[in-house]
Formats: C-alpha cells, structure tokens, sequence
C-alpha cells in the first residue's frame, strides 16, 4: 500500500512540475496575405493564445476569427460573413509538436513544426520551418507557411476570384512567458 | 501489484492526453469575450426603407435607385420601364454608429438629407444583448415648380421630416426581423382634413437563401392615413444580392417614391391590382479614410 501511495503522490507531483514547465501568451501575432494582381489583402491578428509545454515540446494555438482586422472594414465583414463563417466556426486552432524541443538550446534554433491546423472546421496536416529563440524567461517562435484556400472548403465567388489568391501566406510570431497557473 | 499497473497506466494516458491538457488551458485563459452581431442586413436599406445598419466609419457609400412605372400600363410603356424616376445619395459614415447622408430624387425634384444613428447592438458572449436599436431622422424639400409662378410657397412650407426607431434582430445567420416605429410631418398637406403628423409602423425581413443572396420584404402600415386622396400602405419584395462592396437589391413594390415620407404616406398604387413599380437600388461603398489596424474584440 505504501508503494501505492508514493506512486501515488509521485504522478502528482509529476503533474506539478509539468504546469510549471509550461510558457503562455495571450498577445501573440499571426497574420495571413493574399496577393492578387488586382490587390493586395492583408489580416492582421494580435490576440492570439499559444502555449508550450517545454517537457515535451508540443504546442497549442488557437485564435478567433473575428479579430482578424483588415484594412477595409466591409473586407473585414465579408470575410467573417461569407468566407469563413466564424458564427459557425468561430475559431482557428492548431496542435502539434516543435520537432526535438527538449535539445535545443538557449539560443536561435531553427526546428521544424508539425502538427494539426483546423480552420473553418476543416483539418490540414502541416509541417513548416519555424524559428524558435529561446530565452531565460521568453521563448519565440516565429514564422510563416502557405495554405490552400481550398484545403479548408472555403469558398471564392466567382465574381472576386481575381481579387483572392489560392494560395494564402501565413506569418506567426509568439512571445511565450513562463505559464503560472 | 496490479493497482500499480493501473497507476502507471493511468500516469502514461496522462502523458497522451497532454496537447487535450494544453488545449484546455488555453480555453481556460482565452478571456470572455462579447461577438456584437455583424450583417443583420446586407446593406443600409430593407427595400424602400432604412434597415438598422450602418457602415463603418469612413465609408462613403454610393446609392442609385429607381423605380420604373407601373407593370400594369402594359406593352405600350415597356411595363412601365418607359417612366422611370431616380435617386442619388451620397451617404458618409462619420463614425461606426453615425451616418450622415445627401440625397436627390427626380420624383417632385425632391432632396433630402438624413441623420442615422445606431445606439444599440445585438451581442452575444460575455455580454448579452437581444436586439439591434437604430435611430433615423430626415428631411425632404420638393422644389417641383407645381404652383403658379407668383403664389410661389415659402420654402419652410414645402419641407417634411420624417424620426424612425429601427429595432431589429438576427434570430439566426438566415433570418432577421426588423420593425419600424415611424413618425412623419408634413409642413403642408393636401387639404386641411388631412393629418399633418401621421404614424405608422413598418415590419421588414430578410431570409438568406445562399451566402450572399436573400429575399427581402418589408410593409408599412399607416395608422392616420391621409383623407382627402387614397393611400395604400406600402408593401416592397425583393432579392437582395451582395457581390463584396456592391449590393444589388431588385424590388418590386406599390410606392413611386424612395423616400420615407413619399412611400409611407403617399403611396397611391394599390398592389394587389397590378399598381407595382420594379425597380432596384444600387449601392457601392468606398473606403474612403482608412481604419485605425487594431480593432481589440476582448
């Protein structure tokens, strides 16, 4: 029984030290381009929520669509309205795992990241080179990687579809501070 | 023995359940956060009339509109399309909530003007708000000549103003509901029976049909119609197109004029005997000061 209880009281204390080892933010940046030749379009988001688990390397992102803010306001609604639908699905999540986390180093790492991104309720796998610093009390991770409209059933009107690339870049950059519960 | 198997099973479903712990913290630190209900209708009109929204600040939005004769003269006037009257209105919105608006019609050469104002919005999340509240307030001066040269009106005789409360809901992404609380005075009347102040109350809808299509209706009834010549209420149907800065809206209704006062209280077709006009509105918005970038939702 007493082995029991020191398995016991070891699992916890396990769970106490992961919640220590995780880092937050809730400010972070992630924005998407579209370039067309009849224009330009860019999303810009700041409040975005991202955490790492340092012990394991994975990492959870999510976002919600309607603070994506654009530089045309009727863009802005159009997009919440008719492309992404962010009434039905109003946020953008992804789950993966930064590749080799636990050896890198207290410095400029260059990782890959893999993962799960769902967006408009529709799942992409995706794997992209990211930059990952890690400092005393910071840890940032920044990027960009490209994604097919159409992966994620989001549908262009024939009428703009000169307007709005089919391929869109996204760009990230995440400034995690120690996660204290 | 097998209790510390269960144990250690239980510690190793924790390691591979940890992206579902990360995701719940994150869904534990994302603050609360209120969504104000955005696209209760296309564009700024039901049909005829005002809908609650208004544009976004620095948006200057372009509106033509006719309204053709009426579909039952026939062959001979193309079904009316022959007789066509127009309006034009340049409306700015100063800031997200206000709208300010300069209008011409060819009907009775008629301009008009108009303050909007939303005070209220629908909401959901943190904070919860049922309903959508717009005030409107306008005037119109008619300077058609339709007098004798030396019994020429004072000017102030040949305006009305027209105080509307728009109070709307978007019961879900497909259906909105609007009604409209009107007051109209007129400075001159036909004839001395007639009510200078005349109240009605209006009900307007849309139902989406795809993503950027929907079929609008809207009616007003007049509560102390004029005496002295036959009104009908107004009644408007219609599609309503949106295509990404442009709405294309295709109507057909019993009023001739695209103005509150000229619909409401002097529309003189009867639609259920054929007295319907088409027409269509045609609006198209500039952005004409650009945004501030961040727009914080929480």
């Amino acid at each position: 029984m007493k082995q029991l209880y020191f398995i016991l009281f070891t699992v916890l204390l396990a769970h106490q030290a992961f919640s220590q080892d995780k880092y937050l933010t809730k400010e972070g940046y992630v924005s998407f381009f579209s370039h067309s030749l009849v224009e330009d379009i860019i999303a810009n988001n700041n409040q975005v929520l991202s955490i790492i688990d340092t012990k394991t390397g994975e990492i959870a992102i999510q976002l919600l669509m309607k603070s994506f803010s654009f530089k045309k306001a009727l863009m802005q609604e159009h997009f919440n309205e008719n492309y992404v639908e962010s009434h039905k699905y109003p946020k953008a999540k992804f789950i993966g795992e930064i590749i080799n986390f636990t050896d890198l180093n207290e410095q400029i790492n260059e990782t890959e990241i893999r993962g799960t991104l769902s967006v408009h309720g529709e799942e992409k796998e995706i794997t992209t080179i990211a930059i990952v610093d890690i400092q005393a009390e910071e840890i940032i991770i920044t990027g960009e990687f490209t994604v097919e409209v159409a992966d994620f059933k989001i549908k262009i009107p024939s009428i703009v579809i000169n307007n709005i690339a089919k391929t869109i870049k996204i760009s990230f950059e995440l400034h995690h501070k120690p996660y204290i519960k | 023995m097998k209790k510390i198997l269960l144990l250690i099973f239980i510690a190793g479903l924790n390691f591979s359940l940890y992206s579902q712990e990360l995701e719940d913290i994150l869904d534990q630190e994302a603050p609360d956060y209120t969504t104000i209900t955005t696209g209760t209708f296309n564009g700024t009109r039901i049909m005829n009339g005002h809908s609650v929204e208004t544009r976004k600040k620095g948006i200057l939005e372009f509106v033509i509109s006719h309204r053709f004769g009426r579909i039952n003269t026939g062959i001979y006037e193309l079904f009316g399309l022959d007789n066509s009257n127009i309006r034009f209105g340049f409306e700015y919105a100063i800031i997200d909530d206000l709208t300010i608006a300069l209008g011409r019609s060819s009907f009775e050469k008629t301009y008009d003007s108009y303050l909007k104002y939303r005070l209220l919005k629908q909401k959901t999340g943190a904070e919860d708000f049922p309903i959508s509240l717009t005030l409107f307030g306008s005037a119109t001066v008619k300077t058609l000549r339709d007098y004798e040269p030396e019994d020429e009106p004072p000017f102030i005789d040949r305006l009305t103003y027209t105080t509307q409360i728009l109070l709307a809901r978007k019961f879900s992404p497909d259906f909105s509901l609007q009604i409209m609380p009107t007051y109209i005075h007129f400075n001159t009347v036909p004839t001395t029976e007639d009510p200078n102040d005349l109240f009605a109350i209006g009900i307007g809808a849309r139902i989406k049909i795809s993503k950027r299509i929907s079929i609008n209706g809207e009616y007003y009834y007049t509560i102390n119609p004029f005496t002295s010549v036959t009104t009908y209420n107004s009644i408007a149907l219609g599609v309503d197109i949106e295509t990404g800065g442009h709405i294309f809206q295709l109507i057909f209704t019993n009023s001739r004029s695209m103005l509150e006062k000229g619909f409401i209280a002097e529309t003189t077709g009867n639609f259920f005997e054929g007295d319907i006009h088409f027409g269509f509105n045609i609006s198209r918005a500039f952005q004409v000061k650009k945004p501030k970038e961040k727009n914080k939702l929480y």
